[in-house]
């Protein structure tokens, strides 16, 4: 062996073995139950809204990485799959190919790309896409088909969600067992409080997420909404219903953990999970949308920068 | 629940594939070459020249000022010259180069393996003792161990810690240093108290070393305030600031010596070394190296005099494999390639390890996804992907004020980020950078 043939890099010289494609198909196989309960709940709709939305993420990620940016597309990284479940998971099963072809273009084109791409991104790319379409198609973004009509998609019966209910209708507010299985009106992702509760464990148990955000969002939500219904049970719901209703789980679970829009420190997620849970329950309880869970998060997402420049962790020996 | 240090840390595969083998003197080279600055601080001076003819433990260079060491001849036979070497930092260096002829030892040096437990000398001279037989710091970074046992004046021992914690990934050498000289150890670790004045010392052991955790508690039993104390496994707690951290509690400030919360940590190599030097009056002229690797056929725990070439220890443990990709002198972790195999053992050496090009290539790179990883390891308590960020776009001010001179380059950050990216190599070079800049500061 001649010496010109040995590599000479500075330590360390040994990796984990971690990658980004492993984290983002662990958060893949945490989203694998929920879209179960999807296709149990929805059927067809559920299908046909899921694999297009996937689809059109990863066309958009390809076309804008080959033609624009001119490099070679890093497609199987795992992170515009998500993207693309993520944002199906925020649509109603019974929403048009076209209109989700346009949430992915919004989701991938303005959210992601238009920053340069994994890593560089401020918002959270399916949020971006969701509130494209909620602000674009009130209408359409609104109307939930009931949960049940396996072989349905846009000619499904659709009815009210848990959270327009607690507005109008508290009588007809779905039990709790049903909110926990997931058999309500609702996105396809956002149903089942126990399958989204499954993959938080799952991805706590490889270590891909830690538990601060999601536990930080919840509990706040618990303390202002519990709170105003210690007040007036009247007017506010329970907190167990604001908890299993909407996309407070999926959100709080799923969109406020990722890596690249939220904070870096302990203490930052904290902030920023706080800062979540109080915007949701005030859009929820004060504001004119029944849901504000995606608003909470994006406004969230805006202060990350900031919150990383002031928080710093905790230093060695330090003051 | 076992203690550990209380910030960051990994947990990288411990690979101690030379684990229970005993040690094995290495044959004599027919040349060794003997770098003069083999520690950290002013390089020594070497005192012979061409021609001499000089003994095993035969004083060759004398420390070069305060923060320096003194260095001996590790064999017997004829200076050939006194020239350059590459050595380990990849810079040529000067180096005694000595033709060995037989293995004759200065007569001073009682060469019997008789065990000698008293030790009635004041502790003055115990230190000047340890200075003169050039002993330094043996985990591999090599300070002057007469410097770190003379306190600055107002500052007071209260403990010793013996750092046998060992926690790079496939080194065995202090392992196996432990497992057959137990009692010189613990007699090493006796003369270094009496030498600091302290009564109560503390041996840190890694929980993977359940064999040497065994013998030493039952040593301890002879021996007067000395706790053995097995630590959770868990990379860098061979770090001097993780360790105190991890036996006392205390963490030493940014920029303070150890000295500052009470505590002076020595290696556990260094403290055999004390006691040969104390007590048989042998200078540091050899030490145990681990060779070990994936590929290595026979990953072995070697006695080697210091200067030998590596390239001699490697044939010993097999040869070179065909698909060695990197030589590394000292751990996975934290040790250096090395650009050729003859480069010679040193004082710091504690292991060479061979990878092989698939170990040793780097991967791709991506942009920084935030995931935070690196922040919740370190072991420092700094933010790594801030400070590479930092030192890409030269903002001194800054890193210096994100604290870019506490990191101790234990690697952490690199071995975990799931994007790949070279974060401690950026940071190693701001943090020279801003060290630079205070010390111009200051002048």
């Amino acid at each position: 062996m001649e010496n010109n043939n040995l590599y000479i890099s500075p330590s360390p010289h040994i990796h984990s073995g971690d990658s980004i494609s492993k984290n983002m198909y662990g958060v893949l196989i945490a989203l694998v139950p929920a879209l179960l309960v999807s296709l149990f709940f929805f059927g067809l709709g559920a299908l046909v809204v899921t694999l297009t939305s996937v689809g059109a993420c990863l066309l958009f990620e390809f076309l804008i990485q080959r033609f624009l940016f001119k490099k070679e597309p890093t497609l199987w990284d795992g992170s515009a799959l998500i993207t693309g479940l993520l944002l199906a998971f925020n649509l109603p099963s019974n929403l048009p190919v076209w209109i989700i072809l346009i949430g992915a273009a919004a989701a991938i084109g303005i959210g992601k790309m238009s920053f340069g791409g994994l890593g560089n991104n401020i918002f959270n790319p399916a949020l971006v896409g969701r509130v494209f379409l909620l602000i674009s198609f009130p209408a359409q973004m609104t109307t939930w088909p009931k949960p049940g009509q396996l072989l349905s998609y846009l000619d499904g019966e659709t009815g009210p969600t848990v959270l327009s209910l607690i507005h109008w209708d508290r009588e007809a507010v779905p039990s709790v067992t049903q909110m926990l299985t997931g058999e309500m009106g609702g996105s396809l992702g956002e149903v089942s409080a126990i399958a989204l509760l499954v993959g938080l464990l799952y991805m706590l148990y490889k270590k891909i997420i830690t538990w601060h955000i999601p536990v930080y969002v919840i509990g706040t939500v618990v303390v202002i909404t519990g709170s105003m219904h210690a007040i007036n049970p009247q007017a506010y719901a329970d907190p167990l219903t604001h908890i299993l209703s909407g996309g407070l789980l999926l959100g709080a679970i799923f969109m406020a953990t990722d890596y690249v829009t939220s904070p870096l420190t302990k203490k930052g997620m904290i902030i920023y999970a706080i800062g979540i849970g109080v915007l949701t329950s005030v859009i929820r309880l004060f504001g004119a949308y029944p849901e504000g869970m995606s608003f909470a998060i994006l406004i969230m997402n805006a202060f990350t920068p900031l919150i990383n420049s002031y928080v710093k962790p905790k230093h060695f020996g330090g003051n | 629940m076992l203690r550990t240090f209380r910030i960051g840390g990994i947990h990288p595969p411990e690979n101690k594939l030379s684990a229970g083998k005993k040690i094995t003197p290495l044959d004599l080279p027919e040349q060794v070459i003997i770098p003069l600055g083999q520690h950290i601080g002013a390089p020594a001076q070497a005192i012979v020249k061409k021609g001499d003819i000089v003994k095993v433990g035969t004083l060759i260079a004398k420390a070069g000022g305060f923060v320096s060491a003194n260095i001996h001849s590790s064999v017997s036979g004829k200076v050939n010259k006194v020239d350059v070497v590459t050595d380990a930092s990849g810079y040529k260096k000067p180096a005694i180069f000595i033709d060995v002829d037989g293995d004759e030892w200065e007569d001073s040096i009682d060469r019997s393996t008789t065990y000698i437990r008293e030790c009635g000398l004041p502790s003055k001279e115990i230190i000047e003792k340890i200075a003169g037989a050039g002993i330094v710091g043996l985990g591999g970074a090599t300070f002057p161990t007469q410097v770190k046992l003379s306190p600055p004046p107002g500052s007071k021992a209260e403990i010793l810690i013996i750092n046998a914690v060992e926690c790079e990934p496939y080194l065995t050498s202090d392992h196996s240093l432990m497992m057959e000289k137990g009692q010189e150890i613990m007699t090493g670790v006796t003369i270094l108290m009496k030498a600091i004045h302290v009564t109560k010392a503390v041996i840190g052991i890694e929980n993977n070393k359940p064999d040497a955790i065994k013998h030493f508690q039952q040593l301890a039993k002879d021996f007067n305030g000395i706790e053995i104390m097995p630590l959770k496994v868990q990379y860098p707690q061979g770090g001097e600031k993780q360790l105190i951290d991890a036996v006392m509690r205390r963490q030493v400030k940014s920029g303070a010596l150890p000295i500052s919360e009470g505590a002076v940590v020595q290696n556990v190599g260094t403290a055999f070394a004390v006691y040969e030097a104390v007590q048989k009056n042998k200078p540091l002229v050899e030490r145990v190296v681990t060779v070990t690797g994936k590929a290595v056929s026979n990953p072995c725990n070697l006695l080697v005099r210091i200067g030998t070439p590596v390239r001699a220890l490697i044939e010993a443990a097999g040869g070179i494999p065909e698909n060695t990709g990197k030589i590394i002198g000292g751990g996975p972790m934290m040790g250096k390639a090395l650009v050729t195999a003859d480069i010679p053992v040193t004082k710091g050496s504690s292991g060479i390890l061979l990878l092989t090009k698939q170990e040793a290539k780097r991967k791709p790179v991506y942009d920084c996804i935030r995931c935070a990883k690196c922040v919740n390891i370190c072991p420092m308590g700094l933010n790594p992907t801030f400070l590479m960020s930092l030192t890409e776009y030269t903002n001194w001010e800054a890193a210096e004020k994100n604290n870019i001179v506490d990191c101790i380059e234990c690697g952490s950050c690199s071995y975990t980020c799931p994007a790949n990216r070279p974060l401690l190599d950026h940071i190693r070079l701001g943090k020279g950078t801003v060290m630079g800049i205070i010390r111009a500061r200051k002048s």
